[in-house]
């Protein structure tokens, strides 16, 4: 065991489990956007609460979000345990500093911070009401009652304070990726001239397309639907 | 040698490891555009000492780029406003008559300044200590072409051998990490058959060695590269990491 925790409290195993668990949660993502995408049918919820119920009930997806909970613990306990060596390696800064790197590489920290802030806010007021608190019911058209999470997000996409703080976050995420996609390939070790610069294409445009997508729905149900 | 070039100098003047430092204003005259940076620096300390005040300390030895001594952060970049080049390959005519320029030590917990402008660097000294060489018997020099390398691999390894240990790389980083040096050092070995014998020990060791002397972890960011006076580059890094992950996976060391 001993080579185990001394593997990842070091930097390399440190950053090892920031890139696999910022990694995984970037498929998470992927169907994430999927679900909330159900929210643009104008079927009075009937896609959306399906969806709902689909993923709090089905036991490979159940299992999945264990998986995804410790992922997103422990991308944030590493996440602080490494800014705070980080600080601690530079002690006093420059009078003068031309940092030559991306803004988005520089300030990780600080986008995870936001990016945390919205998880938390957002997992009160959809997963906690989801789970704990009594909704209005809806009957899906398999005739099995749900707690009708459509209405709340709804809800709360008519509310300026909530889409303003939802887009602002979006654009958090879009940053935090667009540095820690093709970070996470280079901490893992896979940097070559084949396939690198494909990474990096496809990085910038998933963290542009993911922002913007998930961005799209709170603005389209608040200006448009 | 002398020109009509007048600068300002902001400098940093610390006394010793345990005194508070400060930026102190110089003003430097006469100043010529073919000189470096350092012989700027030399002027200016003559006319210290004829004032009667204590020059500045700095580190400098070959003056040609190679010994990776002359650790200075000028205007906010380590090695001035150049790339790929050190300090004492900077010249004056890089900047202009009246310019203000700031010069500051590298900043790293693991870099103690020593005094001024000079930073004690024996923690990169101690991480090659810790496993950057290979074990031979010494004896007589084998035959140079005894061990077939392909062209692609030793021209991989020189490039990375390029690396001189001035700690641009750490001094140019957010996070004061090491990554880019201590991945050359692994790489020039880790490419090469001669490196190979002890390629696990080695990574392990630096590895560790590193992280003890309490350089941070690398973000990725990339300005070590963009500083580093030789240009090494970002893959040596990536292969640093392949090589802790095979080490961590295979070797004996439990
Ligand atoms: C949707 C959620 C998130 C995703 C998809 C994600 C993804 C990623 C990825 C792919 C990386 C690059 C890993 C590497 O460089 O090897 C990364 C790095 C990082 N993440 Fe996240 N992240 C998320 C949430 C967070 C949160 C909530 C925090 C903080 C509280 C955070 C803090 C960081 C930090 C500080 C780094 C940089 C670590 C370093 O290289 O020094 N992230 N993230
Ligand atoms: S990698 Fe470059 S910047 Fe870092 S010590 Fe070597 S030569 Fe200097
Ligand atoms: S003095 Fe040797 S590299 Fe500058």
């Amino acid at each position: 065991m001993n080579w185990f925790l001394k593997t990842f409290s070091g930097s390399i195993g440190r950053k090892l489990l920031m890139a696999l668990t910022g990694l995984f949660l970037c498929t998470f993502l992927i169907v994430h956007l999927i679900g909330n995408f159900q929210l643009l049918k104008q079927d009075g919820g009937e896609a959306f609460n399906f969806y709902a119920k689909f993923m709090t009930s089905n036991p490979i997806i159940k299992t999945t979000s264990y998986l995804l909970y410790s992922s997103i613990v422990l991308h944030i306990i590493v996440a602080i345990l490494i800014t705070l060596q980080n600080k601690k390696s530079r002690p006093q800064g420059y009078v003068v500093s031309k940092n030559k790197s991306s803004w988005a590489s520089r300030n990780m920290g600080i986008l995870g911070t936001f990016i945390l802030v919205f998880i938390v806010v957002h997992m009160k007021d959809f997963w906690a009401e989801y789970h704990f608190e009594d909704l209005p019911m809806y009957q899906l058209k398999d005739g099995s009652m749900v707690k009708d999470l459509y209405l709340e997000v709804f809800g709360a996409f008519k509310n300026i304070y909530y889409v303003g703080l939802y887009v602002f976050c979006m654009g958090a995420v879009g940053y935090h990726l667009w540095h820690g996609f093709e970070s996470g390939f280079q901490t893992l070790g896979l940097n070559h001239k084949k396939y690198t610069p494909w990474i990096q294409s496809s990085g910038k445009a998933f963290s542009v397309l993911i922002a913007a997508a998930f961005a799209f729905i709170p603005l389209y149900i608040y200006f448009i639907a | 040698m002398s020109g009509n070039m007048n600068l300002t100098l902001k400098v940093w003047r610390q006394k010793d490891g345990k005194s508070q430092g400060k930026i102190v204003d110089y003003q430097v005259k006469g100043i010529s555009p073919d000189m470096s940076f350092l012989e700027m620096f030399d002027v200016l300390n003559e006319d210290l000492i004829k004032k009667g005040e204590t020059p500045i300390s700095f580190d400098h030895d070959c003056r040609e780029g190679i010994c990776g001594m002359c650790s200075m952060h000028i205007n906010g970049r380590p090695h001035g406003p150049k790339t790929g080049i050190t300090t004492c390959q900077l010249h004056m005519r890089s900047f202009k008559d009246g310019d203000t320029i700031v010069v500051e030590p590298w900043r790293a917990s693991a870099f103690p300044v020593v005094k001024d402008l000079v930073v004690d660097r024996s923690a990169f000294d101690r991480i090659i200590q810790a496993g950057g060489y290979i074990s031979v018997n010494t004896g007589e020099a084998p035959d140079a072409n005894a061990i077939p390398i392909p062209k692609k691999y030793a021209d991989e390894a020189f490039d990375a051998a390029t690396c001189i240990g001035c700690g641009a790389c750490v001094a140019a980083c957010k996070n004061a990490s090491a990554m880019l040096f201590v991945s050359a050092k692994v790489s020039q070995l880790a490419l090469l058959p001669q490196g190979d014998a002890e390629r696990k020990q080695r990574v392990e060791s630096m590895v560790d060695q590193m992280n003890e002397e309490g350089f941070g972890a690398c973000t990725n960011t990339g300005a070590c590269s963009a500083e580093c006076p030789k240009e090494i580059s970002q893959v040596n890094i990536a292969r640093l990491n392949r090589e802790y992950i095979s080490a961590k996976l295979t070797s004996d060391n439990i």
